[in-house]
């Protein structure tokens, strides 16, 4: 048995397995398969200062290897998930991370300070939704209000901070500097890409919010080249996602230069996919005398 | 643990109407027992969504599932064959909820017609309404029979049953039920849930919206629904895919 634990901005997860924002709720659901100790983290459901109704439906269509969604940050809002869902994912025996979303900078600050109160683990500040009307990803597609933004909340957020990129950007390393210049503690990517599909009957798009962000599969690779090419430009410690389905997919994540791994669009196949993975991983540890999963982190040997 | 995949032997898979098909699978009696109403999530190798099938009958030992070939996913599953192996979660969802001493009025309008056979043989005395386009897409007559109850047919041209939509036949048997349960197209439900609103019963509607997780996860499915004065969204996984009629906003 490996050592599979992994330290981010100084939290430890017993595993690099963590569920990925907007897939796993806040984990009740999915409490049902399997205990959530047997996940490194979870990253719960993006929230809002107030409770947002997200968008009407459709807010799924499935493409190649992927789906696209628009789900548009349906929550409950900052305090209810503080009052009535924090206390019970803290019992659960894993790391807990708060993923907050904004119209504002100001709405990003006052859900920081609130959580900042409460044992939440970490923050992953989502400046990547492309679901969203205002706020979202406005607030990430550019070094300046990268910066803008993360020196605001880091001003009033006294936990380790994760700053959660978007692919839908020119130069993801120069976005992913001007993050950590201003303090954030780590940075989780990529969140989705924006796509569409269209009925060629209909004319119509499948999903209601016309556009949606592309996961799963399709997106890996897109995936990897951004983590390998931001591991490369930033010292602070990734949490790569992007389509990751397969233990194999775990370790070219890993190796691309992530130190932790969230597991999203593939639990909608197989619920089981974040355990299989971390024992795929372990099994390849083993068999490769590797004694630590953080000797994978940025190991890929660039032609 | 409350939800669990399994993989079930597939027992048959026929074609029983145009592009409508039968899945039984072998579900075994010791595994949670499904409500009428409830939903099979089935796994389709090579795409990235499971597939949400409402349970057309769990009687003995058979999970079925009848199903209209839409798109690449359920192409996929039509062509599985008998012993194959099929991952399934289920059962999913909540059904419909049938109480002893009423009458029901079950209904259904096409391929919403399936869960009403499971429904039917958990309630007392029935009365089923099942409607199609025309005649090459009428389905499981005979398995309402043979569960005890005569169904009556309606087409939307007459090519068989009485012409017309299965509201002008609930409108003229309504003096008979207590409650009333319907799955079908949107349409038909909103239609059927006026006409319950007019005649003062109660009805339960089974709606569909395009899924992912199929547990109350992702908040994918999601449905807007009206409770103590208030709207809100919920989802057809997990608050449904049975609603009260009177809850779903249905222009919403």
């Amino acid at each position: 048995m490996a050592d599979l634990s992994v330290q981010v901005a100084g939290v430890s997860f017993a595993n690099p397995l963590i569920a990925a924002s907007g897939t796993f709720g806040f984990g009740r659901e999915y409490s049902e398969f399997y205990p959530l100790s047997r996940l490194g983290g979870i990253s719960c459901k993006g929230i809002t200062l107030m409770r947002r109704d997200g968008n009407p439906p459709p807010r799924i269509a499935e493409t190649p290897s992927g789906i696209l969604n628009a789900v548009g940050l349906q929550n409950p809002g900052v305090d209810a998930f503080i009052r009535d869902d924090l206390p019970w994912l803290k019992e659960q025996g894993t790391v807990v991370i708060a993923n907050i979303a904004g119209n504002t900078v100001e709405e990003y600050c006052r859900m920081a300070e609130k959580l900042s109160e409460t044992d939440v683990d970490m923050m992953e500040m989502n400046i990547s939704c492309p679901n969203v009307k205002s706020g979202g990803v406005q607030f990430g597609t550019s070094c300046e209000s990268v910066a803008h933004i993360t020196r605001a909340v880091r001003a009033h957020c006294r936990k380790p901070l994760v700053v959660k990129l978007s692919p839908n950007v020119t130069d993801i390393a120069s976005i992913a500097q001007a993050a950590e210049a201003e303090g954030a503690d780590a940075l989780s990517m990529i969140n989705t890409l924006t796509g569409m599909k269209i009925d060629i009957y209909t004319r119509r798009p499948i999903i209601r919010n016309n556009t949606g962000g592309l996961s799963g599969a399709a997106v890996f690779p897109v995936a990897v080249r951004m983590v390998w090419q931001v591991s490369n430009a930033v010292k602070i410690p990734i949490i790569g996602m992007g389509g990751i389905t397969t233990w194999e997919d775990a370790i070219e994540m890993l190796l691309a230069g992530a130190t932790a791994l969230q597991i999203g669009t593939v639990l909608f196949s197989d619920p089981y996919a974040p355990i299989k993975i971390s024992e795929g991983v372990n099994r390849f540890l083993d068999e490769n005398n590797i004694q630590s999963v953080t000797e994978l982190t940025g190991a890929v040997k660039p032609w | 643990m409350k939800y669990d995949v399994r993989q079930l032997g597939l027992i048959s898979n026929e074609e029983i109407a145009a592009g409508i098909f039968d899945m039984k699978l072998a579900y075994g009696e010791n595994k949670i027992p499904v409500v009428c109403g409830q939903f099979a999530h089935v796994y389709v190798p090579g795409k990235s969504l499971r597939r949400p099938i409402s349970v057309c009958d769990a009687r003995n030992g058979v999970l079925r599932l009848v199903y209209q070939v839409k798109g690449e996913g359920t192409r996929i599953m039509s062509q599985m064959k008998p012993g194959a192996s099929v991952d399934v979660l289920a059962p999913l969802g909540n059904g419909f909820r049938i109480q002893s001493g009423r009458r029901y009025a079950l209904i259904g309008g096409g391929i919403g017609v399936p869960p009403m056979l499971y429904t039917a043989a958990k309630c007392e005395d029935p009365l089923v309404i099942t409607g199609f386009r025309d005649a090459s897409l009428v389905i499981l007559q005979d398995d309402f029979r043979r569960a005890g109850a005569e169904p009556l047919l309606c087409t939307d041209n007459g090519s068989v049953g009485k012409k017309g939509f299965v509201t002008g036949l609930l409108r003229e048997k309504m003096e008979q039920v207590d409650e009333i349960c319907a799955c079908g197209p949107l349409p038909m439900l909103r239609a059927i849930a006026e006409l319950c609103k007019e005649f003062g019963k109660p009805c339960q509607v089974s709606l569909e919206e395009r899924m992912a997780c199929g547990v109350g996860a992702c908040l994918v499915c999601a449905v807007r629904v009206q409770k103590n004065g208030e709207e809100l969204m919920q989802h057809v996984c997990k608050n449904g895919p049975v609603f009260n009629a009177e809850e779903v906003v249905w222009n919403g």
